[in-house]
């Protein structure tokens, strides 16, 4: 007889869960299954990680990088003091200036620290998310509108085709030169570098989501069409009533694709091409080559992992909430 | 009583890999106003293809559908069609599916009130008023197509096509939709154009059975008048010498056509076609056996 019994025998009285068989088996599977894989996965990194000498000494075990994380966290709390500290020096400045001479127009300069993890991650998460909206707003009309039309779809499928299989990094060298000779305003925006990952990402979301949606949508159950047609409903409204809805499970299909390649292929770019974010972060260190750098890049790798699969979670989670078909997973 | 809808010598042609396949050939029938009648013939004679010329969703190579006195050249809400699988958008509830019809076709004369109460109205001609806001994966295959009818009925069609309704429900649920809409039926008096395989429910429904011939190149075989007085009880009808010998004249029908077919029952490869004529033989049996 175990505990929890005893207790529920105690205080029967008290409405306590259904402890039955299937509790205990769902929070087998559901927990304790899962933390012991985890355990087992901690165990055989750090035995391993133990035996792997590099130039930059010992591989990095779970300790080594959970240190490395603390680390991370005490710069970026340093670094944000330091902007704080940074800010509040200028505008005290202003102050005085306009104390003195009322005409004068306070300027205020932005601080230019080095980014700190934190803010790799977000300008990372930005980046990927921009690209991805970006993606959707030309995948999804344009892959209605070949799934509608047979002859579109005959003329643009020998392009998307092509260009599917392409890795967006080799798209890398070509839109950073592009951007770089279009994009010439002296007051830009957006930084030059965040335009590239953001096309980069783009094309790359682009093929999966069109090909997708337009499946889907060509693949409409005929019987709906009908009714479609039987009804007279007008084109826009066809598209908004019947296609649409029937092809959201098609277009999420394709958007979880691409936002998960997308992940992977940013942290690339960025590693590439030097741009900030996470990839930059992983390179940066790389490059640096001190003691702690590899237990700090594979606090990174665990990041971007956990970031991929939070995106992924999202998706579905969006997925279930707009779509009708809730048989996803 | 006035022509409503003349189907007048219909051929229907369809492309195929292989050359032109001639499905229909010279298909003729006149329907009066608050007819039903009831389609019958075997499996793949081209019943199916019948209803989508009415319905404006293929176009007749030869021939063509007048209603009211115009021709039809293309679908349209005043030919409401009941599909075999319910055809419910499966996002939507059953509330909804006949909101979209009924917005659609009355969306300029109907104050949004008017709107509501005519669709719960057709909801509760189908007994579905309970379950209106279930949506088609929470009720059963006999409800979908209660809705589907319901979404039918509320766009006021002039014909009310049917292609095999109730040929996915199982027997007792198929003899509840009969009731159902037999009682519909003595309240609105709609045109209505059947196709069934089911020949207790073609005579138990219609007011004429047209049987059709096997196909390529099927047409209209024989068309039975069926006088039995409405309303129609299945219980009394079953021990009634008239209702028999009507059901004996279709079985007898469909046997000859199936058992000595003037050509090929169709043009695709032998094997295929056999299986479809056993299928629609146990259709037939399984009528026989219960009535028996
Ligand atoms: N769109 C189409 N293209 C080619 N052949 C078709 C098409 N629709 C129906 N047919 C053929 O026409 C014949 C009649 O089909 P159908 O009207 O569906 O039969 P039923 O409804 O009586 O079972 C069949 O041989 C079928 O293969
Ligand atoms: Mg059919």
């Amino acid at each position: 007889m175990n505990t929890t019994t005893v207790i529920a025998t105690k205080f029967s009285g008290l409405k306590l869960p259904q402890l039955d068989g299937t509790f205990f088996s769902n929070a087998i599977r559901l927990v304790a299954l899962p933390v012991a894989g985890i355990l087992a996965f901690l165990l055989l990194w750090s035995a391993t990680a133990q035996n792997i000498d590099t130039s930059l000494g010992k591989f990095p075990g779970p300790a080594a990088v959970m240190e490395q994380f603390n680390a991370l966290h005490d710069e970026h709390q340093r670094s944000r003091e330091k902007e704080r500290a940074f800010y509040e020096r200028q505008e005290k400045r202003n102050a005085e200036r306009v104390a003195k001479d009322p005409n004068y127009q306070p300027k205020i300069r932005a601080y230019t620290g080095k980014e700190t993890f934190l803010d790799q991650i977000i300008t990372s998460l930005v980046t990927v998310m921009s690209g991805f909206l970006l993606a959707v707003a030309i995948a999804i009309p344009l892959g209605i509108t070949i799934g509608l039309s047979q002859a579109l779809n005959n003329a643009i499928n020998p392009i998307i085709q092509i260009f599917k299989p392409v890795s967006p990094l080799a798209w890398l060298p070509l839109v950073t030169m592009v951007v770089s000779a279009l994009y010439t305003s002296p007051d830009p925006l957006v930084a030059k570098s965040f335009l590239n990952s953001l096309i980069t990402v783009t094309l790359c979301c682009l093929w999966p989501m069109v090909i997708n949606t337009a499946v889907g949508v060509a693949g409409i159950d005929k019987d709906l069409v009908n009714v479609s047609k039987v009804l007279r409903l007008p084109a826009l409204r066809h598209v908004q009533k019947i296609v649409l809805p029937a092809s959201v499970p098609m277009i999420f299909t394709g958007m979880r694709l691409s936002l998960g390649v997308a992940w992977m292929v940013l942290i690339a770019a960025e590693m590439l091409a030097q741009n900030p974010g996470l990839g930059k972060f992983v390179w940066d260190e790389f490059q640096n080559g001190s003691s702690d750098s590899l237990a700090r890049i594979m606090a990174a790798v665990l990041v971007i992992g956990l970031i991929g699969f939070l995106l992924d979670r999202g998706m579905l989670a969006l997925q279930k909430l707009v779509s009708w078909d809730k048989t996803a997973n | 009583m006035s022509v409503l809808l003349d189907i007048s010598h219909i051929d229907m042609e369809f492309p195929t890999p292989k050359g032109p396949f001639t499905a229909l050939r010279d298909v003729d029938l006149k329907i009066s106003q608050g007819e039903f009648v009831s389609l019958i013939g075997h499996s793949g004679c081209g019943k199916s293809t019948v209803l989508n010329v009415v319905a404006g969703l293929y176009q007749a190579t030869r021939g063509g559908v007048i209603l009211s006195g115009k021709e039809v050249t293309e679908p349209g809400p005043e030919r409401a069609v009941v599909f075999q699988n319910h055809s419910l958008l499966p996002w939507l509830t059953a509330y909804e599916n006949v909101e979209l019809a009924v917005k659609q076709v009355f969306g300029k004369n109907k104050s949004k009130a008017e709107m509501r109460e005519w669709i719960e109205h057709n909801l509760d001609l189908v007994h579905m008023s309970h379950a209106m806001h279930k949506r088609p994966d929470e009720i059963s295959g006999g409800m979908k197509q209660r809705v589907g009818i319901a979404r039918a009925l509320a766009m006021q069609p002039k014909v009310l096509l049917m292609d095999e309704p109730f040929g996915a429900l199982d027997a007792l649920t198929r003899a509840h939709m009969q009731d159902s809409l037999m009682e519909i039926q003595a309240e609105l008096n709609n045109t209505v154009i059947m196709i069934t395989h089911d020949v207790d429910e073609a005579v138990l429904l219609s007011d004429r059975i047209v049987m059709m011939t096997n196909g390529p190149a099927a047409t209209i075989g024989e068309i039975l008048q069926v006088d039995l007085e409405r309303p129609r009880h299945r219980l009394e009808l079953a021990d009634d010498p008239l209702y028999n010998q009507y059901r004996a004249k279709v079985l007898k029908f469909l046997h000859e056509r199936h058992s000595k077919p003037d050509v090929p029952t169709k043009k695709s490869a032998p094997a295929k076609s056999s299986v479809t004529s056993a299928q629609a033989a146990g259709d037939i049996k399984e009528t026989v056996d219960n009535a028996a």
